[in-house]
């Protein structure tokens, strides 16, 4: 079981540790004499943190700068002790400490009280998801053993751990230096009947995984090694909650596109039938294999079809804390991991930034400072899946990247809606229900050398884009290609038959559904490998953006026929008046080799 | 298998595969020793089989004659890209311990510490196993390496047990101890300025142990310095030859080391006790480390 013990700097965390190593016999052989010796050649007391606190800068200035991992063993099972660090300075260590384990130990001097660290200390425990904790009480020696001291932290420390929703376990006082509640009882604190420190540890219950859950697979990788001949495809990743079996129909977000679990792999490689992997659970780092040949990419997230779906969005409600030196500032762009899946996200607003150390808010935020806690909304480039509420912490986690480094983490509190959420709803569903070809996209792609791409050519009204886009379908027509013409007016009357009537201009009264059935009318020609060239008058940013969240992962390039556009639509490529009809298409044939649209064969 | 060890290795396949995920320019050091054999194992596991990067070992000439028997025959079974790097211009001029012109700690930092440095950069020689030819051939590639796994474990000194799974290196390799940039729930640092590197611990959970446990439930094939084989004398950990001594030991397969491990002679006994650079000064490893030594 791994266990963390955090606090307030100098509070005697390491000493503890030290002391409980050095009592239960779990110290190798001449290890506390060479310590002794250092402490005697270097003229300093013998200090029990020495154990832990081993680099040379910890020594020199007594105190612990980075986590430290100790293997203790008790009669009733193996621990992993993280001493982390209680100066300010190394929060980042104490959070990379305590963000691997269990349950927690957190420290408090019994002749300081509690001070800010304790209390930050508390409250990154609660967002790590740390719920078991014991108090220990340390340096009693030094306030004469006082029970009052005592049980006046654990009410002030308790009332504090309530506001933020935590209930210790258990509080106990203790000297680290005397040994008093470590590994043994204490002599002189007979009052005390709660155990020791080992008692404790013992004591946390560990809570198995829970197989019920819904099933949730953040996809690592996609391997296919073809050494040794090998034509496995297989889809990598830890299973972050429930179960699979081979048989299961899967779907992928935030796409949600499904299909079967054909097997489940390892390695060494089955023998017979009999030694073949069926099921796989919460915890296991799995390969399988899928029975239709979907186009699956690390980021997304596999789920269970007929158990509770994930959200997705692109708006999220969340509580962050920071931990770089440059303060996260509202508008500032960063990437965002959650699960495998990682997209650029900005900051959209700050309804609120709490000190976590006194608990109170600051007023009118426009940042995030260093080691501050905030509630804000964060809005991301694509969307992404996750959970809320569904008993899977971890898939409502991500950090953020600042800077190469990861600068901050937080928790999804919610998915807020966007203009496009109501097209993605539907696009969800259509992946859903869609039933998968046989050939894939890929298969097409190599058979007819460009990939099914929307080239979607837009201006003012009296612009020449259609001559445009028909010249560029010739021309792609005579070079062999499979392309197809068509304007976005000409959806009007079919597919929109019942959204047209005699007395409303539907073009406007119904421009969102018109632009959504166009867009999928597209899929379905990008799906079948086609390159179809489109016009549209005006097109917006908004407008693409609708385009896209229909098209996923297919591509759109905009052309922009006329001088610098008139809408904020950022074009891919413009066309203006003085270039020639030829001389454009020529250009827009370029931009499709250099964009990996058309290739030879 | 046990729980414990269950979930040893289900963390360490995880790290591998986010490692490979992560950087392009992959490799994993081999020191043929116990620990980044079972690291080589969980590689062959993670990826069903293959073993997608390269393998570098760093020679200094010194080694035990039977530790490169050991890798070559491993490289020719497994299939593995095998990859060996050195200081030729050390050993030429003798600036090595046992050729007496410097102490141990030098010797150490010319034939590891700083022939890793090069071979992972590219600007030293590399050696690669041409499988065809069956023999050593230079390398082509001399791309610097951005991503390196290393076998180390926590429990084996003081600045290891301060260690990241994913360990950011600046641009000389070195290590900035004090100012490691955090990693928490399993997100790790897989986003590194150009220049730099980053080594990858999936081993920093495990123990001297845990590492036999699992070589005995897995069979992973080791080299047979780690067994007496009639002396009454074994290896407990292997290094080059003039700095590593055996033990005192008559275990002579692997639940005998088990054994001794759990109850018997060596249960109070730190492991590298039998190292000799790690006496010569106070945080003499600590120093390598800092500096790039695994
Ligand atoms: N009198 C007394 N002193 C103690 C006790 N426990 C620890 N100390 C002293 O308090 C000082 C700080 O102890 P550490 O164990 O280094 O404190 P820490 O909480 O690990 O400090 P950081 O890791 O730097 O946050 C040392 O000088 C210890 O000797 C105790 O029970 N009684
Ligand atoms: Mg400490």
């Amino acid at each position: 079981m791994n266990i963390v013990i955090v606090g307030h700097v100098d509070h005697g965390k390491s000493t503890i540790i030290g002391r409980l190593l050095a009592d239960t016999g779990s110290l190798p052989e001449g290890k506390l004499e060479q310590v002794r010796d250092l402490c005697e050649r270097t003229s300093k007391p013998f200090e029990y943190a020495f154990l832990l606190d081993a680099l040379k800068d910890e020594q020199a200035q007594g105190i612990t700068i980075d986590a430290a991992r100790v293997f203790f063993k008790s009669p009733r099972r193996h621990y992993i002790i993280i001493d982390a660090p209680g100066h300010i300075e190394f929060l980042k260590n104490m959070i990379t400490g305590a963000a691997r384990a269990e349950a927690a130990l957190l420290v408090i001097d019994a002749r300081e009280g509690v001070r800010e660290n304790s209390r930050r200390h508390g409250y990154m425990l609660a967002m790590l998801g740390i719920r078991r904790v014991a108090v220990l009480v340390n340096k009693m020696d030094l306030v004469g053993h006082s029970r009052e001291v005592f049980e006046n932290i654990r009410k002030e420390y308790e009332a504090f751990l309530a506001g933020i929703g935590l209930e210790a376990d258990s509080f106990l006082p203790v000297s680290g230096m005397g040994g008093d509640n470590i590994a043994s009882p204490s002599g002189t604190m007979t009052w005390h009947t709660g155990g020791t420190v080992l008692d404790v540890l013992d004591g946390f219950s560990s809570s198995p995984p829970d197989d019920k859950l819904p099933f949730r697979l953040p996809v690592q990788d996609v391997y296919k090694f073809t050494r040794f001949g090998d034509d496995r495809r297989i889809i990598a990743g830890t299973i972050a909650s429930g179960q699979v079996r081979v048989g299961d129909r899967i779907g992928f977000y935030p796409s949600g596109k499904s299909t079967t679990v054909s097997g489940i792999e390892s390695f060494p490689a089955p023998t017979s039938d009999e030694d073949r992997v069926r099921v796989a659970s919460v915890g296991e780092p799995v390969g399988i294999t899928l029975s239709e040949q979907l186009y699956v990419t690390r980021g997304d997230l596999a789920v269970l079809q007929g158990q509770r779906s994930p959200t997705v969005a692109t708006r999220l409600k969340a509580s962050v804390f920071w931990l770089s030196r440059s303060p996260l500032k509202v508008g500032q762009e960063v990437l965002l991991r959650i699960g495998t899946a990682r997209v650029r996200a900005h900051l959209e607003s700050i309804s609120r930034v709490i000190d976590a150390a006194s608990l109170e808010g600051v007023s009118n935020p426009v940042e995030i400072a260093r080691h501050d806690v905030a509630e804000c909304v964060l809005h991301c480039a694509s969307p992404i899946a996750f959970d809320v509420d569904a008993g899977i912490p971890e898939m409502g986690r991500f950090v953020l990247i600042d800077n190469f480094e990861i600068s901050g983490g937080g928790i999804i509190r919610e998915g807020l809606p966007d203009e496009q959420s109501w097209v993605r709803s539907k696009v969800l569903q259509r992946n859903i229900k869609w039933e998968m070809s046989t050939i894939s996209l890929q298969a097409r792609a190599e058979r007819y050398c460009q990939a099914g791409t929307l080239v979607l050519v837009t201006g003012q009204a009296d612009s020449r884009k259609k001559d445009l886009a028909k010249a560029l379908e010739s021309h792609l027509f005579g070079l062999g290609r499979l392309t197809y013409y068509l304007g976005l007016g000409s959806v009007l009357y079919g597919v929109d038959a019942d959204l047209k009537t005699p007395e409303s201009d539907s073009r406007t009264e119904h421009r969102q559904e018109h632009l959504r059935r166009f867009a999928e009318v597209a899929h379905l020609f990008l799906d079948a490998g086609l390159i179809l060239v489109s016009t549209a008058t005006d097109l917006t940013q908004e407008d693409a953006n609708l385009i896209n969240a229909v098209l996923e992962d297919h591509r759109m390039l905009v052309i922009w026929s006329g001088d610098s556009p008139s809408t904020d639509v950022k074009p891919d490529l413009v066309a203006d008046r003085e270039t020639g009809l030829e001389t454009a298409v020529e250009r827009i044939r370029a931009l499709l080799q250099d964009q990996g649209v058309l290739y030879r064969a | 298998m046990s729980a414990h060890l269950k979930r040893l290795e289900n963390t360490s396949v995880h790290i591998l595969r986010e490692a490979y995920a992560s950087f392009k320019s992959l490799a994993m050091l081999w020191s043929i020793g116990k620990d980044s054999t079972v690291l080589l194992w969980l590689a062959r596991k993670a990826f069903y089989g293959h073993v997608p990067f390269p393998l570098v070992h760093i020679d200094t000439h010194f080694k035990i004659p039977e530790m490169i028997e050991y890798r070559d025959r491993l490289t020719r079974e497994w299939g593995l890209i095998m990859v060996y790097g050195e200081n030729r211009a050390a050993l030429e001029a003798g600036e090595t311990f046992p050729d007496g012109k410097v102490d141990r700690l030098t010797c150490c930092r010319n034939l590891k510490t700083r022939a890793l440095a090069h071979t992972l950069d590219g600007s030293w020689p590399r050696f690669r196993f041409n499988h065809q030819a069956g023999r050593y051939e230079k390398d082509r590639n001399t791309d610097p390496y951005t991503g390196v796994i290393v076998g180390v474990r926590a429990d084996e000194e003081g600045s290891r047990s301060k260690e990241r799974y994913f360990s950011a290196r600046n641009r000389s390799a070195g290590w900035d101890i004090a100012d490691q940039p955090p990693e928490f729930w399993s997100f790790y640092k897989t986003d590194f300025a150009p220049g730099t590197h980053v080594r990858v611990h999936p081993l920093l959970d495990w123990t001297e142990l845990n590492i036999w446990e699992y070589i005995h439930q897995e069979r992973i094939p080791t080299v047979s310095l780690y067994y007496d084989q009639g002396s009454g004398r074994r290896y407990r950990s292997l290094g080059c030859q003039p700095c590593t001594s055996p033990i005192e030991s008559t275990a002579r397969d692997v639940p005998e080391i088990i054994e001794e491990l759990r109850s018997g002679k060596l249960a109070s006994v730190a492991e590298r006790s039998g190292r000799a650079q790690d006496k010569d000064d106070g945080g003499g490893l600590e120093s390598l480390r800092r500096e790039g030594y695994m």
